[in-house]
């Protein structure tokens, strides 16, 4: 199996007054192109805290971090940046589209990040109807779309560059167990088109979806 | 997209966008009308003063004494007028004396000149110019004061010396100009100045105009050479050095006034940074996922500029329009001549004015613009 994402005896520690705390103690994982793997916990056990590892928002204080053979410890905050854009794409469980764009312009925004122009192909329009978006809620504000819709379009960004690897926070946490499902569906056919995904998540139901399931506790997987 | 992001979040916050424009527009017309009404004072005093820029005024170097009068007498003048060579001299009396016209009496200059010398340098209003012995001319303000018109007696000395004589001619007024005021003055021909006050062939002053300003230098020192070699006998002085200390002054006094206007930009600048700041804090969370999907820090420090800059430049194009208006009423207040409006000066410090209140506004995005770029974009996330 090709490893996409390689993690070596990873520590995070938050230094606090009362001394300091080990968010994520000691962790070596290989995660493999194509899987679809799924971060079980409590909460404060350290699995977001390793998500965020994973999606180059914050930087192991020690071991090795590998995306797609790079070590991480060795890229600029600009490459970092930029790994971000094309490699990974997040989806949250407060979906976190932009309030000032519309739909569609969420979608394009990492298009225009990647090429500096807006876009000409209709990407956007083609992953919002992708993720099941109907053409009239293209044009809307976040605040204007239900919870689903905007999971819709945060998807639909999320593969706005074609990323290799998909990170998802929660991705249901915030919406009815039917439109969670719906969601699930969605990124169990990305999973099949061969994202490598992986998911955060406290529920085992969602959890089922997933093809590896890995706990963590108190920083350590179990 | 960055930009546009900024023009919405601008849009999305109008009223306090409006509120710290409207700083910016009140810093901008302060500089802006303080600068124009500085310049149009500036222009205004000198053109008052190049009139007499171009002359120079010879003067006794002695003092009267007892009743030998001091004065440069006919000889000298022959020799000043040698070396002034083409430029227009006029020698002529001075003195200071008492007026009476019907019951109101004030003091004013009186001079004597040769009546041929007059009609180049001054302007007839009305009446005719002196000749001979009979009548003197008065200028424009005297004539005002007094109510006098040409043909009209007035008085002119005390006592002994006191003589009624005709107005002949009223001159236009000239203001400082020629080394001769003539605008609250008696003018009487040389003739009836040696009757009235004797003194004959001792001038009270002569004043040369002189065509070429860079040839003042020259005839100063050659007179100079000539007339005080022995000892002073006369006193020379030209008004360039007092011109340029003031308009030194004035352009002292319009920088100073439009600094205390700059208070009020950096005012307008300290709520500008203000109001950044709270726009950074308000969308820390749209930062964190901006960062999250591959936005560089460039980038957002570029948003917040782009906001700043709209502001300012909004801000800095209604002040420098507003400006004109507020310059306007300054000028008009102050010197009752909108003329000093319409000129290039105006276009160049409008232009400065909204340039500076630009960049100020600019400068005051930075500050908040880093922090935002900074922030962590986890922090930044978890922000609700």
């Amino acid at each position: 199996m090709e490893i996409c994402i390689r993690l070596e005896d990873v520590k995070r520690i938050y230094p606090m007054e009362a001394g300091d705390v080990y968010a994520l103690n000691g962790v070596t994982l290989d995660i493999g192109v194509g899987e679809f793997v799924a971060i079980m916990g409590a909460s404060g056990s350290g699995k977001t805290t390793l998500l965020n590892q994973i999606g180059c928002l914050d930087q192991p204080t020690s071991g090795n971090l590998y995306i797609e053979g790079k070590n991480t410890r060795e890229l600029s905050d600009y490459e970092l940046t930029n790994l971000r854009r094309d490699a990974i794409g997040f989806i949250f469980q407060k979906f976190n589209l932009i309030p000032l764009l519309t739909a569609f312009e969420n979608v394009e925004y990492p298009l225009i990040l990647k090429t500096g122009a807006r876009d000409t192909t209709g990407r956007p329009a083609d992953l919002l109807r992708l993720v099941g978006l109907d053409g009239g809620h293209m044009k809307h504000t976040p605040n204007q779309l239900s919870g689903g819709q905007q999971q819709r379009v945060a998807i639909a960004r999320a593969l706005a560059n074609d990323p290799r690897i998909i990170l998802c926070d929660e991705p249901t946490g915030n919406l009815d167990s039917k439109t969670g499902n719906q969601i699930m569906d969605l990124l169990t056919d990305l999973n099949r088109q061969g994202k490598t995904i992986v998911m955060v998540t406290h529920s085992d139901e969602i959890a089922t979806y997933a093809d590896r399931l890995i706990t963590i506790r108190d920083g350590v997987i179990q | 997209m960055t930009f546009e992001l900024a023009q919405r979040n601008v849009r999305l916050h109008l009223f306090r966008s409006i509120l710290a424009a409207i700083g910016i527009i009140i810093g901008v017309v302060a500089i802006t009308s303080m600068g124009l009404l500085g310049g149009a004072l500036e222009q205004s005093v000198s053109d008052e003063l190049m009139n007499m820029g171009n002359t120079i005024i010879i003067t006794p170097a002695g003092p009267s004494v007892g009743d030998e009068k001091a004065g440069i007498d006919e000889r000298d003048i022959r020799q000043i007028k040698l070396i002034a060579g083409r430029n227009p001299t006029i020698a002529f009396y001075n003195t200071y004396d008492q007026v009476k016209v019907g019951d109101s009496q004030g003091y004013s200059s009186v001079y004597g000149v040769d009546p041929g010398e007059l009609p180049p340098i001054t302007t007839l209003i009305s009446g005719r110019y002196i000749s001979g012995t009979e009548g003197v001319m008065i200028g424009q303000t005297l004539a005002r004061n007094y109510g006098i018109r040409e043909g009209n007696f007035i008085t002119v000395g005390i006592g002994a010396r006191e003589q009624r004589i005709r107005v002949v001619g009223i001159l236009e007024d000239t203001g400082f100009s020629g080394g001769i005021q003539t605008d609250n003055a008696i003018i009487g021909s040389e003739r009836w100045y040696e009757a009235t006050y004797s003194g004959r062939g001792k001038y009270d002053q002569v004043v040369i105009t002189v065509h070429n300003l860079d040839d003042i230098d020259g005839i100063k020192d050659a007179i100079d050479a000539r007339l005080n070699r022995r000892e002073d006998v006369v006193n020379i002085m030209d008004f360039r050095s007092l011109i340029s200390s003031i308009q030194e002054a004035i352009g002292q006094i319009s920088l100073f006034v439009m600094a205390i206007g700059g208070i009020s930009l950096l005012v307008a600048a300290v709520s500008i940074l203000n109001v950044m700041l709270i726009s950074v804090n308000e969308r820390i969370k749209e930062i964190g996922i901006l960062r999250s999907i591959g936005t560089q820090k460039a980038d957002i420090s570029k948003m917040f500029l782009y906001e700043a800059a709209i502001l300012g430049l909004i801000g800095s194009v209604c002040g420098g329009l507003l400006s004109l208006v507020g310059g306007g009423l300054l000028i008009m207040l102050i010197m009752q001549d909108i003329s000093y409006l319409l000129t290039m000066h105006t276009v160049i410090t409008v232009i400065y004015g909204m340039i500076i209140g630009t960049v100020i506004c600019i400068a005051a995005g930075v500050y908040p613009a880093h922090r935002a770029a900074q922030l962590n974009p986890i922090d930044a996330l978890s922000n609700d």
